[in-house]
């Protein structure tokens, strides 16, 4: 063999940076053939759908809430949601608008600190938002405004923003105060100028040319821009319902990551999920400010490039603050809190669109409200596998490169996903069936 | 000459980010803490990583692995003063739910293959592995009381932070007692304050998620909350959460457990009945 058939190089990024939870990155290169590539992650397990077992219904939300603290309401209300599922509520509507504004709060906060804190310093060469301040002062603090808005509602309607409180089976534990929600329209009409003007801002960016043949999932709504419901769309199947998950997509446990990765059936395909899969598939439900945003900034369907979900997660604030000053403006309280209901024993699914993409559960509950089995599926463990074949298709443009720029534009490329690697702790079927 | 700015390093271990985040959620006061700190390691906000050793050492997250509790120890050698932020740090956190149950058996319900993963069979606090300066409770920490403590180590003073329970400042709150107005059981009178009591003000009992407050008697809490007519498996569940290995919740968590007359395997999270 000659020696350079023999020559292996290894590329690692010790830790992921500018991401949430603990990741690695190693590739292994053999000549110019790339060997291994792997997105490690390391976060240490922490056994959530174990430890849900034995516990009363009530206590769930608050538990998965704690798989992640950029984005607890994902969890709590797809958990809650399946749990009303299993016991039959259906909640009352001026309930389930509240709902869906709570879950605006959160893509606003979880999406702002993406586009700002964690994702633009890499297209203006800084470490951090905080060298970045200093180059763009107003753009930052207009960031940062922004972000204190959607946790602003998440603190009137949950309590406080990481972890709230407030989510309870059938409904909220307390309904906000009408005058509460009130103070908060000239924050929303403040919020959905700016982040039209933030939008803009990013539209000058620089993006790598990368595309890749995706596919594309999300929840999808015929009436409006899905997130808290929907049937499950596509872009490469028709859609189906959520109940139906399972039978589509499963989990692999790799060596290599605490984390499982998702595949889809009966290719093992990868897919995408995320703010980038939503706007493809669900443009025509954009309210019309965020749809103009998307026209004016370069983001409309067809768009297959992974860096330029920046610009999909600004659109989606633009929405998300359009939507929630709709519900404001249109505020009518609930005449209850909660819908009660009698315990009963079952088994129910949820999924929602977390800031990051899908998120699935299942819980199946005993008679007395306890919980018997626990299933979560985060978005990240689905994009886990895809990040790995965008990689793979990136480094041969790389080769030629040295290490450090390459672990460089490796880890840029990671981190337009919004990798939350926290969510490191799954329930796998011990025996998988393949069809 | 200008005084060099204290270096401070943010850093995780087991944990959900939550408390880490607080600090990029302090949105008025991160662009001036900024100024005044030197933000030399934290990896969820910043690319350059700059090796210790640091003045202040924020610490997020329980020990679950061998590597990690290496990690620690280095981190403690390179730190003037190590403050663990949040319930992970300061009680091992929801995870420790583990230390009670069969740490096999979590594995094979979670992991296809457990062989691929090392984890401990317990999650613990910072402070069974190394000298903690001090520590900052809550899940998640109030964003308040992170920031007292970062300008009070700066300022080189010990963090003025409430040691009373969450009652006292519910009451302040003007918040109308949900245990004898509602018949609702309640954490708040063992509960260390410093979130500002917002479940009772939310129409529900305090999950006790900033952990014991200081000497708590938590067996007369269970005695006597709701004129002692409580379930004892309900008590001890709420005591089973955020801060389910703090010894004052655990021990009177266990002893309610055995009142109820179930076996260590049914504990919740033993549950044999998996998929």
């Amino acid at each position: 063999m000659s020696e350079s058939e023999t020559t292996t190089r290894a590329i690692q990024v010790p830790i992921l940076t500018r991401v949430e939870g603990e990741g690695a990155l190693h590739v292994r290169l053999r000549g110019n053939e790339i060997e291994q590539v792997q997105l490690k992650i390391y976060e240490p397990p922490r056994f959530f759908e174990a430890l849900l077992r034995g516990k009363p219904m009530d206590d769930v939300a608050d538990i998965t809430s704690r798989i992640c603290g950029i984005c607890p309401i994902a969890y709590q209300m797809t958990s809650v949601q399946a749990l009303e599922s299993i016991q039959g509520i259906a909640i009352d509507p001026e309930v389930a608008r509240l709902r869906r504004l709570m879950y605006c709060g959160e893509w606003i906060e979880s999406h702002v600190l993406h586009i700002h804190l964690l994702h633009a310093p890499d297209f203006f060469d800084c470490d951090s938002a905080i060298e970045l301040a200093k180059r763009f002062p107003n753009e930052v603090k207009r960031g940062l405004k922004l972000k204190q808005i959607g946790n602003r509602l998440l603190e009137i309607l949950g309590g406080r923003a990481i972890h709230p409180v407030n989510l309870a089976i059938g409904g909220y534990y307390r309904l906000p105060r009408h005058e509460e929600l009130a103070a908060l329209v000239a924050d929303f009409e403040w919020g959905l100028q700016n982040s039209v003007d933030a939008a803009k801002w990013l539209k000058g960016l620089t993006f790598p040319e990368f595309e890749a043949p995706y596919e594309f999932v999300a929840l999808s709504c015929p009436d409006r821009y899905a997130i808290e419901t929907g049937e499950i769309a596509s872009s490469g199947h028709t859609s189906i319902a959520v109940e139906d998950y399972e039978k589509f997509f499963y989990e692999v446990h790799v060596p290599h990551s605490t984390a499982l990765q998702a595949r889809k059936k009966p290719h093992d395909s990868t897919y995408f999920v995320g703010p980038l899969a939503r706007i493809q598939l669900n443009y025509h439900t954009l309210t019309p400010i965020a749809k103009q945003t998307a026209e004016a900034i370069g983001i409309a369907p067809p768009c297959r490039n992974p860096h330029k979900s920046i610009l999909a997660r600004a659109v989606e604030t633009v929405f998300a603050f359009e939507e929630g000053l709709a519900i404001l403006k249109s505020l009518t309280m609930p005449s209850r809190s909660r819908v009660p209901y009698e315990v009963r024993a079952g088994e129910g699914v949820s999924a929602t669109e977390a800031p990051r993409g899908l998120i699935f559960h299942r819980y199946r509950v005993d008679g007395q409200g306890k919980v018997e089995f626990a299933k979560i599926v985060p978005p990240t463990s689905q994009n886990q596998a895809q990040i790995e074949a965008d990689l793979r298709q990136l480094l041969p443009q790389l080769i030629a490169c040295d290490d450090a720029k390459i672990a460089l534009d490796c880890e840029r490329l990671i981190r337009t996903y919004d990798p939350c690697i926290s969510c490191s702790t799954h329930f796998l079927n011990l025996h998988i069936e393949r069809v | 000459m200008t005084k060099r700015k204290p270096k401070v390093a943010v850093v995780k271990f087991a944990s959900c980010d939550g408390c880490q985040l607080t600090l990029l959620d302090a949105e008025d006061e991160l662009l001036l803490l900024a100024e005044s700190l030197h933000i030399a390691h934290f990896a969820e906000a910043s690319s350059r990583l700059e090796p210790g050793p640091y003045d202040v050492t924020l610490v997020e997250g329980s020990i679950t692995t061998h590597e990690d509790r290496e990690r620690l120890l280095r981190l403690r050698g390179e730190s003037r003063y190590l403050v663990t932020i949040g319930a992970c740090a300061t009680a091992g956190g929801v995870q420790a739910l583990r230390n009670f149950a069969d740490h096999d058996d979590f594995l094979r319900a979670v992991y296809a293959h457990p062989e691929y993963i090392h984890s401990l069979a317990t999650s613990t606090p910072i402070a069974d592995h190394v000298k903690v300066d001090f520590e900052l409770r809550g899940c998640p920490i109030d964003k308040h009381q992170l920031i007292e403590v970062i300008l009070s180590l700066i300022a080189g003073h010990r963090p003025r932070t409430s040691s009373e329970c969450v009652c006292q400042p519910c009451k302040r709150r003007g918040t109308v007692c949900v245990v004898v107005a509602q018949g609702k059981a309640c954490l708040g009178p063992v509960t260390q304050a410093g979130c500002g009591s917002i479940c009772p003000a939310y129409d529900r009992g305090c999950y006790g998620c900033f952990g014991p407050s200081r000497d708590p008697n938590v067996r007369a809490w269970s005695d006597g909350i709701l004129d002692g007519k409580s379930d004892p498996g309900h008590l001890a569940n709420l005591l089973s959460n955020f801060n389910v290995a703090a010894p004052a919740f655990a021990q009177e968590s266990q002893r309610l457990w055995q009142i109820t007359g179930r076996i260590p395997e049914q504990l919740p999270g033993k549950v044999t009945d998996g998929r």
